[in-house]
């Protein structure tokens, strides 16, 4: 167990003490600031217009609104930021040659994963804990109805989680951290618009693409719905990337 | 305390180690020599359990490699060719992390640390940025992480690549002095280094191993071997020809002294024929004048540029001839 929390010590110090963790904070702080904004604004003015022409027969929970729009524009940012969490976390260990150091000494291959899987997942919840930070005004102003609110976080962290697993794998398979960010992009928005594709489709391979689309399942969290088969989805998502990448390593020391 | 036997790695059809087998006993220092890509790195990782072997079996301590790589990852420092260090750390937080990982308890891993910070003069800059430090202090800081956790078996890849020569002597002396209570293997491309520091050397060429003994025994071996340089007054061409076609000669190489001076030649010919009388005879009976004739003894320079050069067979000829051949090779071999 301490191997792994050496592990991951390391590895939240390494990202912070590159620019990583700053660029990547401020980047996604300033995202979601700007967008918890624009979509307020856009949803008080429409509440005001409304209001001018009478039509208050239905009121407008404008922070769930607000809320949902948020978290669902949140998933696509992720998207782009979450390569950038798992690219170095193989990738540069083997570039440096400290891979060689990690896999000789007394640690297993799963710790090695577990600690380095971990860290990321710290850095995941340090950014949605940012992001909360930035949706506070609307509790200060408000009463809006918490459970949304945590299970689309709880949403959002399992989302993450599946991709930063994904990520982890693929940083397995390259010493290069651009090969790694790219590639780990690309699948995760394969994954994204694969839902676009159902559309055209019919008959089980519709259900089986809508199943396999990573944001599909994401949905259900912002309404405040928490579903089993959801969370089991994204669980089983990390699982197979953490256990892909277990074989990796493994297929490596063979290979290299 | 290390056995190895018939060990072999193949890696995308070619044979990175080809049926390796030795011992070393407990406290004995091994030196692993040979030319860049002759299989040293491959067979060390084999022995840390960085990779798997693809035939035959190594054991450390007792314990198989690949069965009970844990076990034998316990027992082990391992430096690699190139220091495993994260340049963002300090020395003693990247010294902490390595005693942490390697299992080493919590109250004793300051005073491990301590200790190879002490031992690998390191103290100068314990809280500096490993990123930041010269090539030198990055190679002890990896020598030093090699020794955290007190190993029973160090096994170190070109531990002085990149010191200056003070600080070779200062790993060299570390080396030494660990040696009574543990097992070392080191590979290297310098020579005296392995008359210093070792007790034993393997001398491994395209992954198989072409000598093995003390670095006494080694140049014993050859020692006098039959390598006579002589000069002769007459022309060089037919000089040349006469002494190949002498019984035992196998090679003869020729160096111009220029249009003054005579030409010399080095000959090379079978192991303990001593065919100084023959030669001199044969010069004489041509009318040449034999200005000058010695045996030429090999050092162990000598011995692994003869050894690592040829196969097997044929490495006692040609070797005079073939020694620009060999400063070629490091450049283009392959490291692996």
């Amino acid at each position: 167990m301490h191997n792994i929390t050496a592990i991951w010590q390391r590895e939240m110090k390494s990202y912070f003490v590159s620019p990583i963790a700053y660029v990547v904070l401020t980047v996604f702080i300033f995202l979601s600031g700007y967008f918890f904004y624009s979509y307020l604004a856009n949803v008080a003015h429409a509440t005001l217009m409304l209001a001018q022409f009478g039509q208050e027969s239905q009121p407008i929970n404008v922070p769930g609104i607000v809320i949902r729009a948020l978290f669902q524009t949140m998933s696509v940012v992720l998207l782009f930021i979450i390569p950038m969490l798992t690219m170095g976390l193989f990738a540069e260990e083997k570039k440096r040659g400290t891979i060689e150091l990690l896999l000789t000494s007394p640690v297993g291959y799963l710790q090695v994963i577990a600690g380095k899987y971990l860290a990321s997942l710290t850095f995941l919840l340090i950014m949605l804990a940012a992001n909360a930070v930035t949706i506070l005004p609307l509790f200060l102003y408000g009463k809006p109805d918490l459970k949304p609110v945590l299970a689309g976080y709880l949403g959002m962290f399992l989302y993450g989680m599946a991709l930063l697993a994904v990520g982890l794998f693929i940083s397995t398979l390259t010493e290069n951290q651009i090969v790694a960010v790219i590639l780990t992009f690309g699948v995760s928005l394969a994954l994204f618009v694969i839902e676009s594709m159902s559309a055209a489709m019919t008959g089980a391979s519709r259900t089986v693409v809508e199943y396999l689309s990573i944001i599909g399942h994401l949905d259900d969290f912002t309404k405040g719905v928490i579903d089993t088969s959801h969370v089991i989805y994204y669980a089983t998502f990390a699982f197979v990337g953490l256990f892909l990448a277990y074989r990796s390593i493994e297929s490596m020391r063979w290979k290299s | 305390m290390i056995e190895v036997e018939h060990l072999s790695k193949v890696y995308s059809g070619r044979k990175a180690v080809d049926d390796v087998s030795f011992n070393v006993g407990k406290g004995e220092v091994l030196g692993f020599l040979g030319p860049n890509g002759a299989g040293k790195t491959t067979t060390m990782r084999i022995l840390t359990c960085y990779m798997p072997s693809t035939e035959g079996t190594a054991r450390i301590a007792g314990f198989d490699v690949f069965e009970q790589s844990l076990e034998v990852r316990k027992r082990i420092g391992y430096l690699p060719e190139t220091p495993p260090i994260y340049p963002e750390m300090s020395v003693e937080s990247y010294l902490g992390f390595v005693a942490r990982i390697k299992d080493t308890p919590s109250n004793r891993r300051t005073q491990q640390v301590g200790k190879v910070i002490e031992e690998c003069s390191l103290g100068d800059v314990r809280h500096r940025i490993i990123g930041r430090l010269s090539k030198g202090y990055k190679q002890r800081v990896g020598l030093a992480q090699a020794l955290l956790n007190d190993p029973e078996v160090l096994i170190l890849d070109e531990p002085t690549i990149g010191l200056d020569p003070r600080q070779i002597h200062e790993v060299r002396s570390l080396i030494k002095g660990l040696a009574p209570a543990r097992t070392v293997i080191l590979s290297t491309h310098i020579l005296p280094e392995v008359s210093m520091t070792c007790n034993r050397v393997v001398i491994i060429n395209k992954g198989k191993v072409v000598a093995m003994d003390t670095p006494e025994g080694l140049a014993a071996q050859m020692k006098g071997a039959e390598r006579i340089a002589l000069t002769v007054a007459g022309p060089a061409e037919a000089v040349r020809a006469k002494i190949l076609a002498i019984e035992d000669v196998f090679s003869v190489a020729v160096a111009d002294g220029g249009p003054a001076a005579a030409p010399s030649f080095t000959v090379e010919c079978r192991l303990h024929s001593d065919l100084r009388p023959v030669l001199a005879r044969a010069m004489v009976a041509e009318g040449w004048d034999l200005l000058e004739m010695r045996g030429v003894s090999l050092s162990l320079e000598d011995v692994f540029i003869n050894l690592t050069t040829q196969e097997p067979g044929e490495a006692e000829s040609a070797a005079a001839g073939s020694r620009p051949a060999a400063e070629d090779q490091p450049g283009n071999g392959q490291e692996v």
